[in-house]
């Protein structure tokens, strides 16, 4: 393998991690704070398609943007509804979500089936582009990546550093207690709940704006259910996601590499690669057992009623 | 998902009841494997109803169901569009052919066209598409276009449909251009954009300067026109994702099948039978060539087409040579529609092994 061939392979896995990162970035916030939502898939469709439409009938793909992720929030507002305020069943809600916004997405998307539009393009940093295979790697891309990683930053510092990571992790540890010393459990749930959902649907809006400009039906292709595994491998930790994202892309870019460098495999075998090597490595990671399940938000998917 | 196609399936019913007409049409029902906004498989069948609709009027009454999964559901879904009164019944895809058949010798009055099988009943015919024929034309453009001689595929799972794909678009490409390889990547997926993408960068990383594709999305056309490249579409005319890169498509249009069908039903001559129209009937097609492609090509591909459609030649008419060299069909010889169905090897210019499915 020469030197461009595996500059463009990492410069590959971060463009297909990206979606997978600002997904399960989401949802490990939404699980710190006690919200199982497993509505993903019809989050980013509905993010995907609404971005879609919003940047065709403005013609600017920054309304484009802004519009996925308010469809995704909104999204999870109709599940934070449900699950929290109506205190239903958080795994058949966020299911149903998922059913509801693979359909609604169909609907809404009918008549831009088709519709071809100029996507988001890269946006080379000034100076740092200019590096050697570095610069190509991680900067050259569109301004999403660099988004998704500055979301990252905000992610990692909030648990690690700040009194708001700190407040969404009692109310999924404990909510009781947490509402004891005058924590609003179900304001804080919601606003995670959202933060999922936006960050969901600014995932849509990276595949039907920036990485493949289309729109079609079922385009996330199960990127959600991956992104929901990939946190609980992740035992809720922001670099481990970000760590198991990229290495799903990196196997997912190699399945087709291998093939294309006449390695002789079945292709079979090699589409299992991303979901194996994320799987084992994540876990290898997270070999003490009980240090696993002590990440596990204690309160993850139970509904809390506030007492009155 | 059961229950959402059950749904699905119940809306599309109470749709089609509620439509009924005074006079007595004759009712057709279409089961669809993808949704009808996929813009490649299913889109190109709903457009061939649409077609019968237009071309009917009142005389029939159209029903479909949409993103039925194979099998046991599949077959729920064909009784119910019996048990409500269709006439003919079109399923469309592979693994509706059991359940279609099943069916079939339940219902003997109603009439069923099942596409891409081999099972048939009095009742119950087949159909498909040679789509191979517009893959070899497809295969002329490209081997002419070509100035690194290496040719990309993105393909979905090594069956005889889409080895029979490869195999023709590397048959013309050879006969025009006899130093250019045609490089395949299996992405394992029918239908995900953003993989279909990578497939194809990957391919334009080792040196394919005009890719195709044997998957449900246009995202290959997209990598070829932000790379600068070309490629060639499959389903339909996917231009508006790449106006430079996309030097033509192989279309299907199903539209005067399914015509023919309804107006044998309508005239009572309906029979069954095993279609398999292609270039001559219009089923299989091309979309409007790029101005990109030089006269003397067009002229070319013209020429062949002629050819196909007059039958003077055909596609894998002798000599067939595998990877080995060795010849499989010598020529003056032609391969058969059965071992067309049943190809399982590579013809000399794909490159790599071929993967057992």
């Amino acid at each position: 393998m020469d030197i461009e061939l595996i500059t463009n392979i990492l410069f590959a896995t971060i463009r297909t991690g990206t979606p997978l990162l600002l997904i399960a970035l989401g949802e490990m916030v939404c699980e710190k704070s006690g919200v199982l939502n497993l509505g993903q898939e019809g989050m980013v469709l509905m993010g995907a398609v609404v971005g879609f439409m919003a940047s065709v009938i403005t013609g600017n793909l920054g309304m484009g943007i802004i519009a996925a992720v308010l469809a995704g929030a909104l999204m999870s507002l109709l599940f934070g509804f449900l699950a929290i305020s109506l205190v239903a069943n958080q795994v058949a809600t966020g299911l149903a979500l998922t059913i509801f916004g693979t359909g609604l997405s169909a609907f809404l998307g009918a008549s831009y089936v088709g519709v071809g539009i100029e996507g988001i393009t890269a946006w080379h940093l000034p100076l740092v582009s200019e590096i050697p295979v570095i610069g190509k790697i991680f900067f050259s891309h569109d301004p999403l990546v660099y988004l998704s990683w500055v979301l990252f930053g905000l992610v990692y510092w909030c648990f690690k550093r700040t009194r708001l990571g700190l407040t969404i992790r009692s109310v999924g540890e404990n909510p009781e207690a947490a509402n004891a010393i005058g924590l609003s459990v179900l304001q804080i749930r919601y606003l995670a709940v959202m933060f999922g959902g936006a960050m969901a649907g600014l995932a849509g809006g990276y595949l039907s704006l920036a990485y493949t400009p289309l729109w079609t039906e079922g385009m996330s292709a199960g990127r959600g259910w991956i992104a929901l595994a990939l946190v609980v491998f992740a035992s809720w930790k922001a670099e481990r996601i970000m760590l198991g994202a990229y290495l799903f892309g990196a196997a997912s870019i190699m399945h087709l590499v291998l093939q294309g460098l006449g390695f002789e495999a079945s292709p079979n075998l090699l589409a299992m690669l991303p979901y194996g090597a994320t799987i084992i490595v994540l876990m290898v990671l997270a070999n003490d057992a009980i240090k696993a399940k002590l990440s596990t938000p204690l309160a993850l998917g139970q509904p809390y009623r506030p007492q009155l | 998902m059961k229950s959402l196609s059950k749904i699905l399936a119940t809306a599309a019913l109470v749709g089609s009841t509620s439509l009924a007409q005074a006079e007595d049409p004759l009712k057709i029902g279409f089961v669809y494997v993808g949704p009808t906004g996929d813009a490649g498989w299913t889109y190109a069948h709903d457009e061939g109803r649409k077609y019968v609709e237009a071309q009917l009027g009142d005389k029939v009454e159209t029903t479909y169901v949409e993103s039925v999964p194979e099998g046991a559901d599949g077959e729920r879904v064909i009784r119910q569009l019996a048990s409500k009164g269709n006439d003919l019944i079109f399923t469309t895809s592979f693994g509706y052919m059991n359940p279609t058949l099943k069916v079939a010798k339940k219902f003997k009055k109603v009439k069923f066209e099942h596409a891409s099988g081999y099972k048939r009943d009095k009742n119950m015919g087949t159909y498909f598409t040679r789509a191979y024929q517009g893959r070899y034309l497809t295969g002329l453009i490209a081997g002419k276009m070509t100035k690194s001689n290496v040719l990309g595929y993105v393909a979905s799972f090594p069956i005889p449909e889409v080895i029979r794909g490869i195999n023709a678009f590397t048959k013309g490409a050879k006969e025009v251009n006899p130093d250019v390889q045609v490089k395949v990547v299996w992405a394992s997926t029918w239908y995900d954009p953003a993989k279909e993408r990578e497939a194809a960068e990957t391919l334009i990383l080792q040196g394919a300067d005009v890719l195709t594709q044997h998957t449900d999305s246009a995202a290959v056309i997209q990598a070829a026109e932000a790379r600068g490249k070309y490629a060639l579409g499959y389903h339909s005319d996917m231009s508006v994702y790449g106006a430079k890169a996309h030097l033509t498509a192989t279309v299907h249009n199903w539209g005067p099948l399914y015509l023919k069908k309804a107006q044998a039903v309508l005239d009572g001559t309906w029979a069954s039978e095993d279609l398999w129209p292609g270039i001559a009937d219009g089923t299989t097609d091309l979309a409007p060539l790029n101005d990109a492609i030089p006269a003397d090509v067009k002229a070319l591909v013209e020429e062949k087409k002629a050819a196909l459609k007059a039958g003077t030649m055909r596609v894998f008419d002798g000599p067939v040579v595998n990877q080995a060299g060795e010849e499989v069909i010598p020529a003056g010889g032609t391969m058969d529609d059965g071992a067309l169905l049943g190809f399982d090897f590579y013809v000399d210019g794909v490159e790599g092994k071929l993967p057992q499915s």
